[in-house]
């Protein structure tokens, strides 16, 4: 993530707008660019999958947004996914559920 | 006169490299050594640059390979050629003098890397999907050989395939716990061996320059697991059992990557897995000599040739530094702060300078591998790895 700072004031405007916990319509160039690259660093710039499982819309669809959140934060015990917590908000995890599952194939 | 219009024709041939005229098609190449040529993956956009490290310069830029997050390259013994492997499951062949494609194929789904066997006639990929190893021809990449990884939970992905003497390749099985040796020595399929119950979730691996040992980083455990390839039949050993001192391990937000001149000296530098640390292993005993705290967690810890410092970067959050160990004692001798998201570091031949790329700067930066000095900075578009000819020349490379 090239500026915590953008990101954090992001999220406070999306909060203060009264905006849920997740939009994921509006816009967010650095967490994209967090996903495309450093998600991708194993599960592929294209999120087709690598040492992490493929993360494509067509892939995920079924799942809850609320569930992908969970993981984004916490991890997924005896795997090579680690917990976000300590560098993403719940809003951000929220943003980034919500995009994965809404992406267009590539 | 023949000399003049020769010295006429190789400026021109540079000139035109220069101003990115030669890509589309092959025109004669400037008459032109390649052991200080090399090339930049440009990970997001499928491209590459052809670089000069005599010069610090771009010569050229080639498009059209793909999916090249994680892309890796090994080269020809003559040094012409890199093969690049990418996620897709592709392997292009680059020509570097020509600054075209000589060949490109896509042999399996999702990739993770390549070797090239010590005659240069045989390159091999590694899998995940399908999980495995194919062997190709270096000539044509026509298909020599697959070797699907095969275990009771199916097929598995494979990291780690490195070269080792005698036309061998070695690799381990992420989900078996498995290393696997494919000797090509005889015509025909291979003969494998394998080695079970290495260790949790091997991640990556390295053979040592003399090729004599193979070292599987785990990711499941606080460990490696070593193969002696110089006994007739070796057996894996476990180091540094439970470095990690029971511990909870921190989050790794990119996995360390073994590959590279990890050797310095009479040690063995790793990187600590879930902790900010760089170990130091006696290369002989496998017995822990001393750990470096060091500023993140590393991703990769690459002794400069001859063996003098050993230079970490980071996984993120702390990818935008990188820091200079003294290999005599292990500290820190310098921070150097290149810009965010430091991918990958590469020496030039006899280690004289580096090479840095800095994805979110869109530039590749050249430093003093002696004052730390920054020399030049070229740009690129989001830089990942560096791989020079050099590697043409050095096993497990």
């Amino acid at each position: 993530m090239p500026d915590r700072r953008h990101i954090w004031g992001w999220v406070s405007v999306m909060t203060a707008m009264g905006i849920g916990s997740a939009a994921a319509q509006s816009p967010s160039p650095d967490l994209e660019r967090l996903v495309r690259q450093d998600c991708g660093s194993c599960h592929g710039l294209t999120l087709k999958g690598g040492l992490g499982p493929d993360l494509r819309a067509e892939r995920l669809s079924g799942r809850q947004p609320e569930e992908l959140a969970q993981i984004i934060l916490d991890g997924v015990p005896g795997t090579a996914m680690p917990p976000w917590r300590p560098l993403l908000s719940q809003s951000e995890a929220d943003w980034i559920a919500n995009y994965l599952l809404s992406r267009a194939p590539e | 006169m023949r000399a003049l219009s020769f010295i006429t024709a190789a400026y021109l041939a540079v000139a035109a490299c220069v101003s990115g005229m030669v890509s589309a098609h092959a025109e004669p190449p400037a008459m032109r050594g390649t052991g200080d040529l090399g090339i930049v993956i440009e990970r997001a956009s499928g491209s590459l640059l052809i670089v000069d490290t005599t010069e610090r310069r771009t010569l050229s830029r080639l498009e059209g390979l793909g999916d090249l997050s994680h892309a890796s390259s090994v080269f020809s013994r003559d040094g012409r050629f890199a093969f690049v492997f990418g996620r897709d499951g592709g392997i292009t062949k680059v020509d570097l003098l020509t600054a075209t494609i000589a060949k490109r194929i896509i042999q399996a789904g999702n990739s993770i890397g390549g070797a090239i066997s010590d005659d240069g006639t045989l390159v091999a990929v590694a899998n995940y999907e399908p999980g495995g190893v194919k062997v190709f021809d270096s000539e044509t990449l026509d298909e020599i050989s697959s070797i699907p990884a095969t275990w009771r939970g199916g097929q598995s992905k494979v990291i780690g395939l490195e070269d080792a003497p005698g036309r061998r390749f070695v690799f381990s099985l992420w989900d078996a716990g498995e290393t696997w040796i494919a000797d090509f020595t005889k015509s025909g399929p291979p003969d494998v061996t394998k080695f079970k119950g290495i260790g949790s979730q091997p991640y990556d691996a390295l053979v040592t320059g003399d090729g004599r040992y193979y070292v599987a980083g785990l990711f499941g455990e606080d460990g490696l697991t070593v193969l002696d390839l110089w006994q007739s039949q070796p057996q894996p050993r476990r180091f540094l059992q439970g470095y990690g001192r029971g511990e909870t391990a921190l989050p790794v937000y990119k996995m360390p990557h073994l590959e590279g001149w990890a050797v310095a000296g009479e040690r063995l530098v790793l990187p600590a897995v879930g902790r900010h640390e760089v170990l130091w292993v006696d290369i002989r005993s496998f017995e822990e000599v001393r750990r470096t705290k060091v500023h993140g967690q590393p991703v990769f810890a690459v002794a400069r040739p001859g063996g003098r410092n050993v230079w970490v970067n980071f996984a993120h959050p702390h990818n935008d530094v990188v820091q200079v160990l003294d290999s005599l004692d292990g500290r820190i001798v310098a921070e150097l702060k290149p810009g965010p998201a430091v991918l990958h570091m590469e020496f030039t031949p006899r280690g004289h300078e580096v090479w840095v790329s800095v994805r979110d700067s869109n530039v590749v930066q050249i430093y003093d591998a002696r004052t730390f000095e920054k020399k030049a900075e070229i740009p690129a578009l989001d830089p990942s790895g560096i791989f020079f000819t050099s590697r043409a020349h050095q096993t497990g490379l």
